[in-house]
């Protein structure tokens, strides 16, 4: 109780000193001061692949950035949206209108995304999305607010569903997390699938969130006769999935068509092992993504980071970038043109090497595609992946004149 | 091959076949609810956070202790049961005068920091727990693949929850136990002592939780949100079975599983749902539950 009321009097003070501050010396006037809103999953099934990992990466890019010398403040906000679009619009809201958060970042799940989008778009403010799948969001749903930063369903679909295909598994069955998610996920892979001439035998959608029985649905996959059961959900819902395939002894090739580092991680190796699956960064892919990775370990003791906390350090770094050098002032004022400056730069960054951002709002970097290694195979801890293809930069992502966004002119 | 309203008629056996193990889930955590409430009047909200200690406690002894799966199913259901004596001694034997929703309200609470409390410790995507390698592997029963620890969890249950039934209302512990929650003065004054009573038969009833949480823990990932998964369907269990009654909660627990399992094979999407639409056809034609006695 103490420490909030001398919390409160020492904030008091500070407002009072900074209005009063202009009177006493014209020269010294307050720096300008940058907001970022880090929403995310906190609390719940994406908590460990985006959450306080990904709060961390802001911090670690603003650290990295170097800040202090630049002549500007920057603060950092964190709240949870708790997986419901209704409250991240809400804090979106509050944030842009009330607290002067001038971007958002992160925003893992699909239908809380797209919500921010909107709001983002209407307050002309800045929003860099790294936890979302929703191919969406570079389409139809795209708009001069958005980048979607890290990966998309059109990328883990082609990777993972097109490799698979090509291996033979040519017949399909999904289980999909009845959701904007993974609904767009099925709908990406299903084209990759049939348009290598395979075929999708069937598929349930079950209640998100709140399943954590799958061994119906498996029963049902392993009845259709197909050979790959594409798994259309993530975090949590996929571990069960995996762990339960597993104890009923389904034959079927399993597709992890978005699993995270963290996922295997909780699964462990020798459930695990021989999963194929896409990410578009793995923290041991490369000199500078060890480098970032052990930086970042050195904060968030005993994990490694995932694609998205990744994505969360490399937007932020290269909005710093750009906000610089277009002015604070002007960065504040005007969301869509901070976000031209942002795709006008090329990105550089430890996690994801040299990049760039299409006028869809997509950021282009190749995608991965690695095999979970044997438990005999792995070295230590977190070392869980070996790769097994690249998608080149420029093939890893939906063609621009593709995805139908309004932006992109024809 | 035999066709049942479209489906072949092995999927169908099959998903009574697992239907049956949800709810001898169901059936067991909502037989603690009913035990709880029937002789405590307490709606207990922090059953699912309970049962998710179990499968913790479980976990916490593999991997600090050393101590497996079969002594883990004693253990842990002891240690969480000592927890929740703890509990109702400090806090909630406080509210037994009060009306139930204050009751509700704190064990609401306690489960949201439990759960909040493991969340930090532990993280979201839940731990890896094995199935004991001697229930490991599955018997191919010509309509489906059994994993043989599946079978094990509905025996289990089962005799867990005959156990329960056989003890309330066949024993002299039992009788006494009823007759506590009927007139607790009358009893006492035949020198019985009843808060100790009261509070032992909380703590069994968080016991039988927390031995649901040891079986659940190879099956589902041992994670913080497991049991707020799961209580909400186990509360309609207990309402539609009658609210404080032992054999309709075990009852309505295996059957709720059977229904929810038929919902997934002809509309998955309602499975989630369909155990409250029975809760609303019940209470709208039989108020007290299927097996509720009359006021």
């Amino acid at each position: 109780m103490n420490l909030s009321r001398r919390a409160i009097t020492l904030g008091g003070i500070a407002t009072a000193a900074g209005t009063i501050a202009p009177f006493r010396a014209g020269r010294a006037q307050a720096k300008p001061k940058l907001k970022i809103g880090c929403l995310t999953d906190m609390s719940g099934p994406y908590k460990d692949l985006a959450g306080p990992g990904a709060a961390a990466a802001v911090h670690q890019a603003l650290a990295e950035f170097g800040v202090a010398g630049k002549g500007f403040d920057v603060e950092v906000v964190v709240a949870d949206h708790l997986n419901k679009p209704d409250v991240g619009t809400t804090v979106a809201r509050e944030w842009f209108d009330r607290d002067g958060v001038d971007i958002i970042v992160e925003v893992a799940n699909s239908g809380v995304a797209l919500a921010v989008a909107n709001v983002a778009k209407e307050k002309n403010k800045v929003y860099l999305n790294t936890g979302a799948a929703t191919s969406d969001l570079t389409a139809a749903a795209c708009n001069a607010n958005t980048i979607h930063w890290v990966y998309d369903t059109y990328m883990l679909a082609q990777s993972t569903g097109g490799a698979m295909v090509k291996a033979g598994g040519d017949s399909w069955f999904f289980i999909t997390a009845d959701y904007a998610f993974g609904k767009a996920l099925q709908r990406d892979t299903t084209e990759f699938v049939t348009g290598a001439n395979g075929k999708v035998v069937g598929s349930v959608a079950y209640p998100f969130p709140g399943t954590t029985d799958f061994s119906s649905y498996l029963i049902q996959a392993q009845a259709s006769g197909a050979k790959v059961l594409g798994m259309a959900n993530a975090g949590t819902d996929t571990i069960n999935t995996i762990k339960q395939a597993k104890e009923f002894g389904i034959k079927m090739q399993l597709a992890g068509l978005l699993l995270f580092l963290t996922d295997v991680h909780s699964l462990g190796l020798d459930v695990a092992q021989g999963i194929v699956l896409t990410d578009s960064f793995y923290w041991d892919m490369n000199d500078r993504a060890r480098a970032f990775s052990d930086r970042f370990s050195a904060k968030v003791k005993g994990v490694r980071p995932t694609m998205v906390q990744a994505g969360v350090y490399s937007s932020t770094l290269h909005y710093l970038k750009a906000a610089t050098a277009m002015g604070i002032e002007q960065a504040k004022k005007d969301g869509a043109a901070t976000i031209a400056r942002l795709k006008a730069m090329p990105t550089d960054d430890d996690c994801f090497g040299a990049g760039s951002i299409r006028a869809d709002g997509r950021k282009i970097h190749p995608s991965y595609l690695w095999e979970v290694k044997k438990p005999s195979e792995s070295k230590g801890p977190w070392d869980y992946y070996k790769p097994v293809a690249t998608t080149p930069a420029d093939k890893a992502f939906r063609p621009l004149d593709k995805g139908g966004c309004p932006l992109v002119k024809a | 091959m035999i066709m049942i309203f479209g489906i072949p008629g092995p999927l169908l056996f099959g998903q009574l076949l697992l239907g049956l193990i949800n709810g001898a889930f169901y059936a067991m955590l909502s037989l603690g609810l009913a035990v709880i409430f029937g002789m405590l009047n307490i709606i207990n909200f922090a059953h699912g956070a309970l049962f998710m200690m179990g499968a913790f406690a479980a976990w916490m002894l593999l991997n600090y202790f050393d101590i497996g799966y079969f002594p883990a199913l004693i253990l842990a259901p002891l240690l969480v049961g000592a927890f929740g004596i703890f509990l109702e001694k400090t806090i909630i034997s406080r509210l037994y005068k009060l009306d139930h929703l204050y009751g509700l309200l704190l064990t609401f609470g306690l489960s949201l920091v439990i759960e909040g409390l493991f969340r930090n410790g532990y993280g979201s995507s839940g731990m890896p727990y094995r199935i004991p390698s001697l229930l490991q592997g599955a018997t191919d029963l010509g309509f489906m693949f059994m994993p043989n620890y599946r079978g094990w969890v509905v025996l289990a249950a089962f005799v867990v929850c005959t156990a329960t039934w056989l003890i309330i209302e066949k024993t002299s512990l039992g009788a006494t136990l009823r007759a506590a929650t009927e007139n607790a003065p009358l009893v006492q004054a035949f020198g019985v002592n009843v808060p100790r009573l009261i509070t032992l038969t909380y703590g069994g009833g968080i016991a039988l939780a927390a031995f649901a949480g040891v079986l659940a823990a190879p099956i589902y990932s041992v994670n913080p949100n497991m049991g707020s998964n799961f209580i909400n369907t186990v509360f309609a269990v207990v309402v539609i079975g009658g609210m404080g009654s032992i054999l309709g909660s075990i009852v309505t627990g295996f059957g709720l599983g059977v229904v929810e399992g038929l919902t997934k094979v002809f509309y998955p999407q309602a499975s989630a749902t369909v155990v409250f639409v029975v809760m609303v056809i019940v209470l709208l034609t039989r108020p007290r539950g299927l097996f509720g006695k009359a006021a």
